[in-house]
């Protein structure tokens, strides 16, 4: 064996020791930071990967609500995203949208999925819960834009 | 803080494909040097490379499917860089052994047990992983565990078990194997005072007062940290173990800072882990000898400093780039295929290897204190920083030896060196480790508000664990 082919695989070895190192350090480096949320989960716990094929019909599609607006009464421009259902509607710290109307139950109503369609339930509350004109009496569909009005204020789920 | 992943709007992500990449490296790593080694000492490849290999790979994928299976969101560069470790020093230990063989020297097949305690390592590492889905019930045998600690630290001294080699006082003889327990025993005590102290830690911090910028504790919580010096002494005095005993003491005294964040019990193991080791050096012969022979190591030569001083000229003769594998003469130094290894790799592999090795035990220990960052419980926290700080200390007290950094004690360097019950042991720790990682990594279970049909989801909170 010539001293040059054993310099060669000295050469080779140490090489891949640290190739070896240095990439153990670019893993870590690139784990650093691990994956980012994306912006619309921001604000809210991340959710879990494997949770994700679970409750795959959940992701927006076209055309799908993303958040629910008051629309008229004391608070208007105040809006929950949909990505946090079922949301509680009411005058308790608890709800998710807060309202400061003396009509509105401390804990009124709630909107929440079932599969792509958006229900709205009323929570017994004392002054009752309307989609459109009509008082409702068990959880009812709503669709973009449906005025829901709770107390003085109306709730609209917008895109 | 168990927020810490949500709040900086990130979740961890797996990464057991970047593991599967680093494994690969690390094999080429193994099994490079082990061809590597033939190639040198008997110019050809040696002709058991593919069963060597085969093995080797066997062993590594079998710890990666079941990293896989039982802990997916386990750090992912811990089990590549013990795996590079490990088979790079069978393949050092394999190319001392070639060299025995041909001296014609009785014992030339540390290679060999050496892959047979890997192998149960590797099978404990499984075991621990797939037995151990929780960390947090080790919290349950604290006390147990620092008895069971306690215990294996005193069985060398039993009378029939008990077996002294080298003049040191730390092994037992079963069924024909010899064991050091004290390797086991330092796990076992990182458990215990992790309970402990996570139980006890605002006894700890929050008494006492305030001298000079330092604070120091209060008179009755010196309790613990007496009674761990009392033991490290027992080991220094009575086993005439200067490396184990430091390595507990250093151990105890790192997790009582870490969990109390005070200076003030640093200051005070300081001048106790001083006023004892003056002692040691006054009383004990043999620490004096070490002392002697680190400040003024050509003096003895070649009378009791033959060891150490024959371990620098290697690494001096090596250099940057080394003399290549099989091209030295690292034999000359004794036990060189055990405490001496990092001689051997000097000598024959460079500054350049060695610089290499060096930066992977940095990284084991920067992924145990990154772990301890991110875990969500105290326990965790402290055990991770525990099992870190044994590597650490231990790879310091090793190669600080070697390198006549610090008085030469005898320790083996962790995955590299031979020696079966440390190699059995970090294994373990590190399944400990990537245990802890996983629970830390894996994304925070969420609030679940229950089924929307059920009127009691209105008044409870179901919080989903799985």
């Amino acid at each position: 064996m010539s001293e040059l082919t054993l310099f060669l695989i000295r050469a080779a070895f140490l090489a891949i020791l640290w190739i070896f190192v240095l990439s153990a350090i670019s893993v870590i480096r690139s784990d650093m930071f691990g994956a980012r949320v994306p912006e619309t989960a921001r604000g809210a716990a991340p959710v879990p990967e494997r949770r994700k094929s679970a409750k795959a019909n959940k992701k927006p599609r076209r055309g799908a609500p993303t958040h629910l607006l008051v629309v008229e009464g004391e608070n208007p421009g105040t809006r929950a995203e949909l990505t946090d259902a079922p949301l509680l509607i009411g005058r308790g710290s608890d709800a998710a949208i807060k309202l400061d109307d003396d009509y509105v139950s401390t804990r009124h109503a709630r909107i929440a999925a079932s599969g792509d369609d958006w229900f709205v339930e009323d929570l017994g509350s004392t002054n009752g819960t309307y989609v459109g004109p009509v008082r409702i009496t068990q959880p009812t569909t709503i669709g973009l834009g449906v005025q829901v009005r709770v107390g003085k204020t109306i709730l609209e789920l917008r895109k | 803080m168990s927020q810490t992943g949500s709040l900086m709007g990130f979740v961890h992500r797996r990464r057991r494909g970047a593991e599967l990449f680093l494994l690969v490296l690390a094999l080429a790593v193994g099994i490079g040097a082990y061809a590597a080694v033939g190639l040198g000492v008997e110019g050809a490849v040696p002709t058991d490379l593919v069963g060597y290999g085969g093995w080797l790979t066997g062993l590594i994928v079998a710890a990666h499917v079941t990293v896989r299976i039982v802990a997916p969101y386990a750090d992912p560069v811990l089990l590549p860089l013990v795996a590079a470790l490990n088979g790079l020093g069978l393949a050092v230990i394999h190319r001392l052994d070639l060299t025995y063989e041909a001296l014609g020297e009785d014992q030339h097949t540390f290679a060999r047990q050496q892959l047979t305690w890997m192998t149960l390592g590797v099978v404990l590492f499984i075991g621990a992983l797939f037995l151990l889905r929780d960390h947090r019930v080790l919290q349950r045998f604290t006390y147990t565990a620092g008895l069971i600690g306690i215990l294996l630290l005193v069985l060398p001294f039993l009378p029939v078990i008990g077996n002294k080699i080298n003049g040191a006082r730390i092994w037992i003889n079963v069924a024909g194997f010899s064991f050091q327990p004290g390797e086991v025993a330092k796990v076992m005590l990182v458990i215990a005072f992790s309970g402990y102290l996570v139980l006890h830690r605002d006894a700890l911090a929050l008494a006492g007062r305030r001298v000079v910028f330092v604070d120091l504790p209060r008179g009755r919580d010196l309790g613990p940290i007496m009674a761990m010096f009392g033991v490290s002494m027992m080991i220094l005095v009575l086993q005439n173990d200067l490396g184990s005993s430091l390595l507990f003491f250093g151990l105890f005294l790192a997790m009582l800072y870490v969990s109390t964040e005070r200076a003030g019990w640093l200051v005070v193991g300081g001048l106790l882990f001083g006023a004892g080791a003056l002692a040691a050096y006054t009383f004990v012969g043999n620490v004096q000898n070490r002392f002697d022979i680190w400040l003024h190591p050509m003096d003895y030569y070649p009378g009791v400093s033959y060891q150490p001083v024959e371990a620098l000229f290697g690494m001096g003769w090596g250099g940057l780039i080394g003399r290549g594998l099989g091209n030295g003469f690292p034999e000359r130094v004794p036990f060189a295929y055990s405490d001496f290894i990092l001689a051997t790799i000097g000598e024959e592999l460079g500054l350049t290897a060695v610089m290499a090795i060096i930066v992977c035990y940095g990284l084991i220990v920067e992924r145990a204190l990154r772990i301890a960052l991110i875990s969500r419980d105290g326990f965790g926290k402290l055990l991770a920083v525990g099992l870190g700080s044994i590597v650490a200390l231990q790879v310091f007290v090793v190669i600080g030896g070697v390198t006549g950094l610090i008085p030469l004690t005898g320790l083996t360097t962790p995955f590299l060196s031979y020696g079966g019950s440390s190699l059995v042991a970090n294994w373990v720790i590190i399944a400990l480790l990537l245990r802890i990682s996983d629970q830390a990594r894996r994304p925070a279970p969420r609030l679940e508000p229950a089924d929307d049909a059920s009127d009691d989801s209105e008044t409870t909170q179901v919080v989903k664990l799985r």
